[in-house]
């Protein structure tokens, strides 16, 4: 057991996938680049769209781990190093953040002052939507997550020599106070980052709605990573189809709470059907939009929900892989269908644009990974749960 | 110390380890009938017993998809084919609108017909005795022990080497079931029956009384007992004592314009018939006529009816005076009475009349058709004949 646990607490991952990363990162990058002299509102959407799917995965797998520390979850104990890996994406957020910050005038229309000026509803929402307290909160909100991510991290690192039980009972208590911060900062995220695009707009319920594709995007990325490095046998052979099985579930119950979201909040703006409102969704409509609409629908619920349906499939490696694959692609295609009808009179189109910064996210998320890889342990190996997470069984 | 047959042979563990190596053990050697009771779930446990997956989850789907079929085939019917609204401006088939109920009526099937399935099918409801019930061996796993039995039924089933694998894996006893006695009761003994009706009676005793004496409250008859006047009721208010009364005098039906002429001999200005002689007017017009002026008229409006002799004798309608005037007159005739016929306006609707009048120039046609209308007539029959 001993000599298992070294043998598969770390095992280097190969050079060519950290390659890989850096490759599309620079690639992605460089091309973003010329996109932002090409056409700077569509690439500085483009950078919007991959900063929040990386704000997903970071952020959601942080909060899945405060998820497993307050429910005292077992199963999820071997691979919590992988969700860790990919919540080392927090700190990058901060530098990340910082060409949207700088150029917010070019995507949000509620930082011109002549328009706000001659808006009434603009107006009175100014004491919210303006660039200094919006500023403020952005910043905030990564303090916030930059912090709970050191502290659960460093109290799980430190257990791996230390193997001492009061770091977990720490972490519980951490994780108690994280999720109601993570509550009101993802809510307000989604508030600053997406629906101020359309700052005319309100839905109560969209904070939800980015929290549960948060929640699916970073389950995905978990789920992937953990079936391609079990496949590769870079996993201690204890994690089997059980552990993949409550990753499929959790994945099946998410993908299903996504679509329970965003029908709620299509179904009273459409019963409704009130001029405030029923815009937002008539952008994603007219103009070509239905298309992404219809596609978002099949893609991030339909198929996924079809595919997991059952209970072999939700260990199945293959239909697992392509699920959670496929959800990756379906949270960009989201943010995609938020974002980018924002922008006055935009017809649907897709341009090269379109697909550099998701490439360029991938390689953070492949860059961030290998590298945590290459330095912690993959399993946490002084965590009291450990065993019993290695023992477990449906 | 029992006669009758073996059961099972059951083994109680005292720890979860020693039981799953004993299942597996007991299910590698090919025993298939064997079940485990522990006082609560044990992760690894399906796979020691090799149990296939169940087969419960086709079931919560079928059912799922035709709770899901049957709420979107009710909306579809109900509110878009056999009696379309409009609601709130949406399309009659508006499947947003139909979808929570959708989502209900899935769930709600998938999930009862899951518990009566497993019930029914899977524990063979209403199977409410078995024999590991009310044995020692049942006690033990409903407190701290783990146990496994095995069926005699099973093809494989050797005592013997059962009681060495039990023994080997480290039970801490080993009992023998036996298939309890038959018990045989009598369903109708004296007894029970007096039972029966004396129940029967207490309960009907007192639920009359409880019901119609002790907690007796008013019916709520708030709707058919109201403080307002009652058509065709005795008054208090009224010093006649009459709930009806009469209109003030020029009182005026809503959408309804009185009859100009009333009372006139002639009336003042001539009236056009508003209604073409269509088929359907004409069919209008003869069942009307037939119904209400054929009495004295006759049949073909000849004034040779039933009543004839028995009262003033009705006139021909087929005089040249009749046949002269106008359709207005007419109408004033059935609207107003003549001599001795009385008004028809509360029999007969005003396009009622027109449409007797549109009938009653065909009959005057017929009777008195010149050349040139039978020549008309013969060629428009010989050309719907072709």
């Amino acid at each position: 057991m001993e000599n298992n646990l070294l043998r598969y607490s770390n095992k280097a991952l190969p050079k060519r996938i950290n390659a890989a990363g850096f490759i599309l990162m620079i690639s992605g990058f460089s091309f973003g680049i010329i996109a932002y002299f090409y056409d700077a509102q569509r690439a500085l959407q483009n950078y919007l769209i991959m900063y929040l799917f990386l704000i997903s995965i970071g952020v959601g797998s942080l909060f899945l781990i405060a998820l497993e520390y307050i429910v005292n979850a077992e199963w999820s104990v071997p691979i919590r190093r992988i969700i860790e890996f990919l919540a080392s994406l927090i700190p990058y957020l901060i530098v990340l953040a910082l060409p949207l910050l700088i150029k917010l005038n070019i995507i949000f229309e509620w930082t011109h002052i002549a328009v706000v000026r001659d808006d009434k509803v603009l107006f009175d929402k100014s004491p919210y939507l303006n660039i200094t307290f919006f500023v403020v909160r952005a910043v905030v909100f990564l303090l916030i997550w930059n912090l709970f991510y050191w502290l659960i991290t460093r109290n799980s690192l430190k257990q791996d020599t230390s193997g001492d039980q009061a770091l977990t009972k720490r972490n519980i208590k951490l994780s108690a106070v994280f999720i109601p911060c993570f509550a009101i900062t993802i809510t307000f995220t989604a508030i600053d980052w997406l629906m101020s695009l359309e700052p005319h707009w309100f839905s109560t319920i969209f904070g939800i709605y980015f929290f549960s594709g948060t929640i699916v995007a970073a389950l995905s990325a978990v789920t992937l990573i953990v079936v391609l490095l079990k496949e590769n046998n870079y996993l201690h052979p204890k994690i089997i189809d059980d552990h993949l099985y409550s990753l499929g579930a959790l994945l099946f119950g998410f993908v299903n709470f996504w679509g329970y979201i965003a029908f709620a909040q299509y179904l009273l703006i459409w019963y409704a059907d009130v001029p405030e409102e029923n815009f937002w969704f008539m952008h994603r409509w007219q103009n070509g939009w239905w298309i992404v609409s219809l596609l978002l629908i099949i893609t991030h619920f339909v198929v996924p929900y079809i595919v997991l349906l059952s209970q072999p499939a939700k260990m199945d490696h293959k239909k697992l892989k392509f699920s959670a694959a496929l959800l990756l692609c379906a949270h960009i295609l989201d943010l995609f269908w938020i974002v980018m009808p924002s922008s006055q009179n935009s017809s649907f189109s897709i341009s090269w644009i379109d697909f550099v910064f998701p490439v360029a996210g991938i390689g953070i998320v492949i860059l961030a990974f290998s590298y945590k890889a290459k330095r912690e342990n993959l399993l946490p190996v002084g965590d009291p749960k450990l065993e019993r997470g290695l023992n477990f069984h449906l | 110390m029992n006669n009758n047959p073996l059961f099972a042979v059951a083994a109680v563990y005292d720890n979860p380890d020693k039981i799953i190596s004993a299942v597996t053990k007991i299910a590698n050697s090919g025993y298939r009938k064997f079940d485990v009771n522990t006082p609560y779930p044990l992760h690894g446990m399906d796979g020691a017993m090799k149990l296939k997956s169940s087969k419960l989850g086709f079931i919560t789907l079928f059912f799922g998809l035709m709770g899901a079929a049957t709420a979107l085939l009710l909306a579809w019917w109900t509110l878009s084919v056999d009696y379309p609204l409009i609601i709130g401006g949406k399309p009659f088939f508006a499947l947003p609108a139909f979808i929570p109920v959708t989502f209900e009526l899935t769930v709600l099937l998938a999930t009862v017909s899951t518990v009566i399935c497993m019930l029914t099918f899977f524990f063979r409801f209403p199977a409410n005795s078995y024999p590991i019930h009310d044995t020692q061996y049942m006690k033990d796993v409903s407190g701290d022990k783990f146990g496994v039995y095995v069926e005699a039924a099973d093809s494989r089933f050797d005592l013997t080497e059962l009681t060495i694998l039990f023994n080997e894996t480290g039970a801490v006893r080993i009992d023998q079931i036996y298939l309890p006695a038959k018990e045989v009761y009598p369903l109708f003994q004296p007894k029970f029956l007096w039972f029966l009706f004396s129940v029967f009676v207490i309960t009907s005793i007192i639920t009359y009384f409880s019901l119609n004496k002790l907690m007796y409250m008013e019916p709520f008859d708030w709707m058919a007992d109201q403080q307002k006047q009652s058509v065709q009721k005795m008054s208090a208010f009224y010093s006649d004592e009459f709930g009806m009364r009469t209109p003030v005098k020029g009182t005026v039906a809503r959408g309804f314009i009185p009859y100009k002429y009333l009372g006139q001999a002639v009336p003042a200005d001539t009236m056009k018939n508003p209604l073409p002689p269509t088929s359907s007017v004409l069919e209008l017009g003869k069942k009307k006529f037939l119904t209400f002026c054929s009495p004295c008229h006759g049949n073909f409006a000849d004034g040779d009816s039933r009543l004839r002799g028995q009262f003033v004798n009705p006139p021909s309608l087929h005089t040249n005076r009749a046949r002269t005037m106008t359709d207005g007159f007419i109408y004033h005739i059935i609207t107003n009475g003549q001599n001795a016929m009385p008004s028809y306006s509360s029999q007969v609707t005003r396009e009622e009349r027109w449409s007797i009048i549109n009938y009653l120039r065909v009959l005057q046609k017929a009777k008195n058709a010149s050349d040139a209308d039978l020549k008309m007539a013969k060629k428009e029959s010989v050309s719907d004949g072709k």
